[in-house]
C-alpha cells in the first residue's frame, strides 16, 4: 500500500480514516514521501514541519479512535498552509528575505480552526513575495515549478499552495487570494480554488497586502472539499474587524441541489483580446454544459471591467505600501547593521525585499503621496464603487456568472518579464476582489495539455451558491478529476 | 472660532501680538489598550513586558476598537461642547520612527470624532473664550531612551514599547491665545475638566498629559499670521508658561532686529530656560494618510450621543458657581474647593452632615489642604477620611472640643486614621467651658502676671494674647477660648 | 506621464528603500510606464460616486474595555534581531 493515497481526495481519505482503512500517521507518512520526491522539480515547501505534523497526527488518530464518524470532517487530514499565515513558532517568511527568521508567537485564526479539526500541517508553501505576483517567480526561495510541466509557472501568488495539491502532497492547502492568487492558480494547476466573500474569512493571522481585497480560501481536488474546508475556517472573529458577525450559510445545504432553473451570467467583457482560443474553447464547453444542466445563460455586461486593472494596481499598492511598513529590522526580522536609524532603514528595506515588491510600495506610496492622493487612491476608491455597483446590478437579473479565471494556461517560466504584461494575468480575476465578491476556479479541460479553470463569481454572501453551481458542473463534467503527471506517476 | 474673533492684545508697547494655538495629547483612563487588550498600567512596567502580537505591530495582526475609549472621548468633546457628527473614521498616519511599531499611526484625520467646542476661563478677572478646532481619537507611541540621554549624541536607542497602542486623545485648540498667561490657564483648566470627567490622571509629569504650542506674532490688527514656531517639550503648567513667555520674546527680538523667523520645532530645555531648535517644519512629513481599511467607520447617533451626555457630570465652572450661590461662598473659595472633584465631594459631603458651609470651607482651604499636601493624600483617601473629618467639625462646632484641639487632632489623625469622639472622650480632650472653672485659672493667671496686666490695661492690645496663652496652657490646651477672652477683658476692665 | 528620477528617489525615500542607480533608473520606467497605464482610470465617470473605504459595509465593530493578559517580554523580544536586555535596540537616531 505504498502511496495509495496519493492524489485521493480529503473526503476519501476521511472516510478511510473512519472505516480504519488507513490512519492519520500513514496519511502523513505518504504525503511526507511524496513531497520528498517532488519537491526538487516543483519547489513548493519552504518549511517542512514533521515533527509537528507527526505530533497532529497521533491526536488525530486518537480522536478519531474516540470519536469515530463524530470527529471533525479534516481531522487527520494532511494540509499545507502558504507561507503568508502565521503558525505559531513555525518560521512564517512570507517568501521574502526580510523576514526569513521570523517566527509569530500566535497562530492565526483560520490556521487555529483548521488545528482545531485536528489538522496535520505537513508544511509551509511558498508563493509570491508577500503575495505580490501571479506566477510564483517573485520568491526569494526560488520559483515553484507547475506539477503539469516544471518549466511552467503555477500562477501566483499562492502557486506553492496550488502545487502541493496538483502534485497529489496534500489533498488540500490554505492560500490567500487578493487579486486572483487562488483562482488563477487553481485554474493553472487544474485544482479547485476558492476565495470567500470578504469578510467571510478572519484575516487575523495573515500577512497583510492588501487589507479591504485579502481573503484566505482553499485549494482542494474536488469542490465538496473546498466546502469542508470553508465550513471549518468561516465566521466572524473578534480579532478581525472586518469580518462578518453574519451566520454562514452551511455549503451542504444546496451543494448537490444542481443549477436547474437557476440564471446564469456570461460576462462579455470577460472574454477579452488576449484569451487564449483554447481557454475560450474549454469555457465555452463548460457554460454549454451548464446549460444542458437545465440553467438559462444570458449574455450581461460590465463596462467597467477594464478599468478593475487599474483600479487594483491603485489600492493594492497604496495598503501594501502602509502595511509593509512594519518591516523595518527593528521588532524582528532582517536587520542591515549600519551606523544610523536612517541608513538601517534603507538598507533593510532595500536588500530585504524583491523588486516586484520595492516597485508596489513605490507605486503605493506615490499614489497616497501629497498632491496625487484624489488623482489616484481616491479616484480608484471610486471606481471600485462603480464596478461593485455593476455587480450589484446584474445579480438583480442573474444569480451567478461564469467566465474563464486566467486568459492563459500555464506560461513558461521568465515569459512575462514586463509588470504589466504579468499583471495582465489578473485580470479577470481582480474586479472580484474589488467588489468583495465570492469566487471560485474549477476544472474544465485542458488545452494543449495544460489545465483550464472555469470560474464562479456569485454575490456577496452567496458562497454556497457559488459553490453549488461549481459542484453541478464538476459532478457532469467527467468521472476522472484533472490528475498532474505528478500524481500518475506515483499512483498510476 | 476663529482667531480674528478674539479681541487683540497688544505685547505692551510694540505694535505686536502673540497668537497661541495649544495642542494636548491625554491619555485616556481605561483598562486596555486602544486596539488591543493589552492594560494600560504601563507605568512603571519592565520595559515591553505589556505587550501583545497586535500593539507590538507583528505581521498578521488586526486592531480591534476600544469602545470605552469612543464613549471617553465623546463625552470629552461634549463637556468642551464640541459638536459630534453622525459619521467618523479612523486614517492611519504613515511614517517611520523606531517607537511606531507598524510604521504607521491609527489616528483620525479629516472625518474626526468631534469638531468646534471651547473652553471659557479667566485671567486676572478677564474672560477668555478659546475655541476647541477637534478632539479626536488615536493611539500612543512606544517611548525611546537614548543612551546618553541626549538624542543627538547617542549612539544607539532603546525602544520600549509598553505604552505603545494606550489610547490617546488629542484636542486641539484654536490660536486664540493671544498671553503665555492665557495658555498656562488653557491647559490648567483643560486638565480640571478631563479629570473632573474622569478620562484622564492629569499627570504632566508622567506624561499622560502633554501640552505642545504653536506661536506666532504679528502686528496688531493683522487678520494674517506670522511664520509659526512648534514649541514641543513643555512638562508642566510653569513649563509653558515660562517657554512660551520666552519664545514670545525671543520672536519678538528677532522681528524687532528686523529679522526673519523660520518656521521650525524647538524644544523647551527647562535647565536652560531656552527654546532650542529641534529641525525645521519645513522638511514636513508626507504623512498619506488614508481611511483605515482593517477598521470599519463609526456612526454615532443621537441617542448614543445623549446617552454618553448623561454620564457628564457637573462641570468645574458650573460647580464653582453653584457653590457660590448654595453655600455663600465667595468666588476664590468656591474655586478652591471645586479645583478638583475630588475635594469638592468631600466638602459636600462634610458640608452635608451638618457640618456648617462656612466652617468646612475654612478647614478644608486651609488645614486639610495643607495636610493634604504634605502626606500626598487628598481627604477621601486619608486614614481620617471624610466621616472622620466631619466628625471632628461636627465636635468643634458644638463646642465639644476647641480650635487648638481640633487642630491637633487633625493634624494626628489625618494619615493614620482613628475615631476622633472615642479619642476625645477617652483622652478627656474634652473643651473647658465651665466658666466657674475657668474663672479660677484666670484669676490665677492675672495674679501670676502683673507686669502683662499692666501691659494691657496701659493699652497694648497684644498682652492678651499672652494671658490668653497661659490660660490655655494652665488648662492643658482645652479651654474654650473665646470664653477665656471675655472672662480675661471682663476682669481687667475695671 | 514622465516620472523623474527625482520623483523616484523621493518616494524611494518616503518608504525608506535603498535603491541603487541602476534601480533607481531601472524602476523610473516601469512606474511610469504603470502609472501611464492606469491613466485609464480617468475615463471612468465618477463624478456622482462616492468612494468606497469598507467594502463591508460593517458600522461600529468594537470590544469591551477589558485588559488581558501580555505575552510577556521575552516572547515580545524573540524576534529581536537587535536587543539590549529588554529593549529593542536601533542605531543612532540622527535628527
Amino acid at each position: 500500500m505504498a502511496q495509495g493515497f496519493v492524489g485521493r481526495s480529503a473526503a476519501e481519505m476521511a472516510a478511510a480514516l473512519r472505516s480504519g482503512e488507513v490512519t492519520a500517521v500513514e496519511l502523513l507518512r505518504q504525503a511526507i514521501v511524496q513531497r520528498d520526491r517532488v519537491d526538487g522539480r516543483v519547489n513548493a515547501f519552504l518549511e517542512r514541519t514533521d515533527e509537528l505534523a507527526e505530533t497532529q497526527a497521533r491526536a488525530a488518530d486518537e480522536r478519531i479512535a474516540r470519536e469515530g464518524v463524530n470527529a471533525p470532517q479534516l481531522c487527520g487530514i494532511p494540509v499545507a498552509l502558504k507561507d503568508v499565515l502565521c503558525l505559531q513558532d513555525v518560521p512564517s517568511t512570507a517568501s521574502s528575505r526580510i523576514i526569513r527568521t521570523f517566527r509569530p508567537p500566535y497562530t492565526g485564526t483560520a490556521v487555529q480552526r483548521l488545528l482545531d479539526q485536528g489538522a496535520v500541517v505537513v508544511g509551509k508553501t511558498n508563493c509570491d513575495e508577500f503575495a505580490m505576483g501571479s506566477s510564483n517567480e517573485n520568491s526569494a526561495y526560488g520559483a515553484v515549478g507547475n506539477p503539469w510541466d516544471v518549466e511552467r509557472v503555477p500562477g501566483g501568488s499562492s502557486g506553492g499552495s496550488a502545487a502541493a495539491v496538483a502534485a497529489g502532497v496534500v489533498p488540500y492547502s490554505l492560500g490567500s487570494d487578493t487579486g486572483g492568487s487562488i483562482r488563477q492558480p487553481a485554474a493553472l494547476t487544474g485544482t479547485v480554488g476558492f476565495k470567500p466573500t470578504y469578510g467571510r474569512v478572519s484575516r487575523y493571522g495573515l500577512i497583510a497586502f492588501a487589507s479591504s481585497l485579502d481573503q484566505i480560501g482553499p485549494f482542494a481536488q474536488t469542490v465538496e472539499d473546498a466546502a469542508h474546508v470553508y465550513s471549518a475556517i468561516a465566521g466572524h472573529d473578534p480579532l478581525d474587524s472586518t469580518s462578518s458577525a453574519s451566520a454562514v450559510e452551511d455549503p451542504f445545504e444546496t451543494l448537490r441541489s444542481g443549477v436547474e432553473g437557476m440564471r446564469l451570467g456570461v460576462p462579455r467583457e470577460y472574454f477579452v483580446e488576449g484569451l487564449e482560443a483554447g481557454v475560450r474553447q474549454r469555457v465555452d464547453e463548460a457554460i454549454e454544459l451548464l446549460r444542458s444542466l437545465g440553467a438559462s445563460v444570458e449574455e450581461v455586461s460590465l463596462p467597467s471591467t477594464d478599468a478593475g486593472l487599474a483600479t487594483y494596481y491603485i489600492i493594492a499598492p497604496a495598503e501594501c505600501s502602509s502595511n509593509l511598513a512594519r518591516f523595518d529590522g527593528v521588532r524582528f526580522g532582517m536587520h542591515a547593521d549600519e551606523p544610523s536609524l536612517l541608513r538601517s532603514y534603507l538598507s533593510t528595506r532595500g536588500q530585504g525585499f524583491g523588486a516586484e515588491v520595492k516597485r508596489r510600495i513605490m507605486l503605493g506610496t506615490y499614489a497616497l503621496s501629497s498632491g496625487y492622493y484624489d488623482a489616484y487612491y481616491r479616484k480608484a476608491q471610486k471606481v471600485r464603487t462603480v464596478i461593485a455597483a455593476e455587480f450589484d446590478a446584474v445579480f438583480e437579473k442573474v444569480d451567478a456568472l461564469v467566465c474563464p479565471t486566467s486568459p492563459t494556461v500555464a506560461f513558461t517560466q521568465g515569459a512575462r518579464e514586463d509588470p504589466i504584461a504579468m499583471y495582465l494575468c489578473d485580470v479577470l480575476t481582480i474586479p472580484v476582489n474589488l467588489a468583495g465578491l465570492p469566487g471560485i476556479s474549477v476544472p474544465c479541460g485542458l488545452s494543449d495539455g495544460l489545465p483550464v479553470g472555469l470560474q464562479v463569481i456569485g454575490p456577496r454572501f452567496q458562497d454556497a451558491r457559488v459553490l453549488r453551481v461549481a459542484h453541478a458542473y464538476e459532478q457532469a463534467s467527467g468521472a476522472a478529476r484533472l490528475r498532474s503527471p505528478m500524481v500518475a506517476e506515483a499512483a498510476p | 472660532m476663529s482667531a480674528a474673533a478674539a479681541p487683540p492684545r497688544e505685547i505692551e508697547g510694540t505694535g505686536y501680538e502673540a497668537v497661541i494655538g495649544l495642542e494636548v495629547h491625554a491619555q485616556l483612563l481605561t483598562r486596555s489598550k486602544m486596539f488591543c487588550s493589552c492594560s494600560t498600567a504601563y507605568f512603571d512596567s519592565p520595559p515591553n513586558s505589556n505587550t501583545c502580537p497586535v500593539c507590538l505591530g507583528l505581521p498578521g495582526t488586526l486592531p480591534v476598537m476600544n469602545r470605552e475609549a469612543v464613549e471617553k472621548t465623546v463625552l470629552t468633546a461634549l463637556a468642551l461642547g464640541c459638536e459630534i457628527p453622525p459619521f467618523t473614521k479612523f486614517d492611519r498616519k504613515n511614517y517611520f520612527y523606531p517607537d511606531l511599531p507598524k510604521g504607521y499611526q491609527i489616528s483620525q484625520y479629516d472625518l474626526p470624532l468631534s469638531r468646534n467646542g471651547r473652553l471659557v476661563f479667566e485671567v486676572d478677572g478677564r474672560e477668555v473664550r478659546c475655541g476647541i478646532t477637534r478632539v479626536h481619537l488615536e493611539e500612543d507611541t512606544g517611548t525611546l531612551k537614548h543612551a546618553g540621554d541626549l538624542i543627538h549624541e547617542a549612539t544607539s536607542s532603546l525602544v520600549d514599547l509598553n505604552r505603545a497602542g494606550v489610547p490617546l486623545m488629542e484636542i486641539v485648540g484654536e490660536p486664540d491665545l493671544r498671553t503665555a498667561e492665557e495658555a498656562r490657564e488653557y491647559v490648567t483648566r483643560l486638565r480640571q475638566v478631563l479629570m473632573y470627567i474622569g478620562v484622564n490622571d492629569g499627570s504632566m509629569e508622567r506624561g499622560s498629559l502633554r501640552c505642545d504650542a504653536n506661536v506666532s506674532l504679528r502686528r496688531v490688527g493683522s487678520t494674517e499670521y506670522g511664520t509659526k514656531v512648534e514649541i514641543k517639550n513643555m512638562n508642566s503648567f510653569r513649563a509653558v508658561h515660562r517657554a512660551l513667555e520666552y519664545e514670545i520674546a525671543r520672536q519678538l527680538q528677532v522681528l524687532q532686529d528686523g529679522g526673519t523667523l523660520v518656521q521650525e520645532t524647538r524644544g523647551w530645555i527647562e535647565t536652560e530656560n531656552r527654546t532650542v531648535s529641534q529641525r525645521s517644519k519645513e522638511q514636513a512629513h508626507d504623512y498619506r494618510y488614508f481611511p483605515e481599511p482593517d477598521l470599519p467607520p463609526l456612526e454615532l447617533d443621537g441617542q448614543y450621543v445623549e446617552r454618553i451626555r448623561a454620564r457628564l457630570p457637573e462641570l468645574p465652572d458650573a460647580r464653582q458657581r453653584r457653590f457660590q450661590s448654595q453655600y455663600g461662598l465667595s468666588a476664590y473659595d468656591a474655586a478652591l474647593l471645586t479645583a478638583s472633584r475630588e475635594e469638592a465631594d468631600a466638602f459636600e459631603a462634610i458640608a452635608g452632615s451638618g457640618v456648617s458651609a462656612k466652617l468646612a470651607a475654612n478647614w478644608m482651604i486651609g488645614d486639610v489642604a495643607r495636610l493634604a499636601n504634605a502626606h500626598h493624600l487628598p481627604v477621601a483617601r486619608s486614614g481620617l477620611g471624610v466621616t472622620g473629618l466631619s466628625a471632628l467639625l461636627r465636635l468643634l462646632e458644638s463646642g465639644a472640643v476647641n480650635g487648638t484641639t481640633a487642630k491637633e487632632l487633625l493634624d494626628e489623625l489625618y494619615a493614620a486614621g482613628g475615631d476622633p469622639e472615642a479619642l476625645v472622650r477617652d483622652r478627656g480632650l474634652g473643651q473647658v467651658s465651665d466658666e466657674a472653672a475657668l474663672a479660677a485659672i484666670v484669676d490665677e493667671v492675672i495674679a501670676a502676671n502683673p507686669q502683662v496686666v499692666a501691659d494691657f490695661q496701659g493699652g497694648k492690645e497684644q498682652a492678651l494674647g499672652r494671658l490668653v496663652g497661659n490660660v490655655m496652657k494652665a488648662s492643658g490646651g482645652r479651654a474654650d477660648a473665646r470664653l477665656v477672652n471675655k472672662l480675661l477683658r471682663e476682669r481687667l476692665a475695671g | 506621464m514622465t516620472l523623474s528620477r527625482d520623483d523616484v528617489a523621493h518616494v524611494a525615500m518616503l518608504a525608506r528603500l535603498g535603491l541603487s542607480d541602476a534601480e533607481m533608473e531601472q524602476y523610473r520606467t516601469q512606474l511610469d510606464a504603470i502609472l501611464d497605464a492606469i491613466g485609464k482610470l480617468n475615463e471612468v465617470d465618477t463624478s456622482a460616486v462616492a468612494e468606497t473605504a469598507q467594502v463591508g459595509g460593517l458600522v461600529n465593530v468594537w470590544r469591551e474595555d477589558e485588559p488581558r493578559e501580555s505575552i510577556g517580554a521575552e516572547r515580545a523580544l524573540a524576534n529581536a534581531p537587535e536587543r539590549d536586555g529588554p529593549y529593542f535596540r536601533v542605531a543612532a537616531i540622527q535628527e
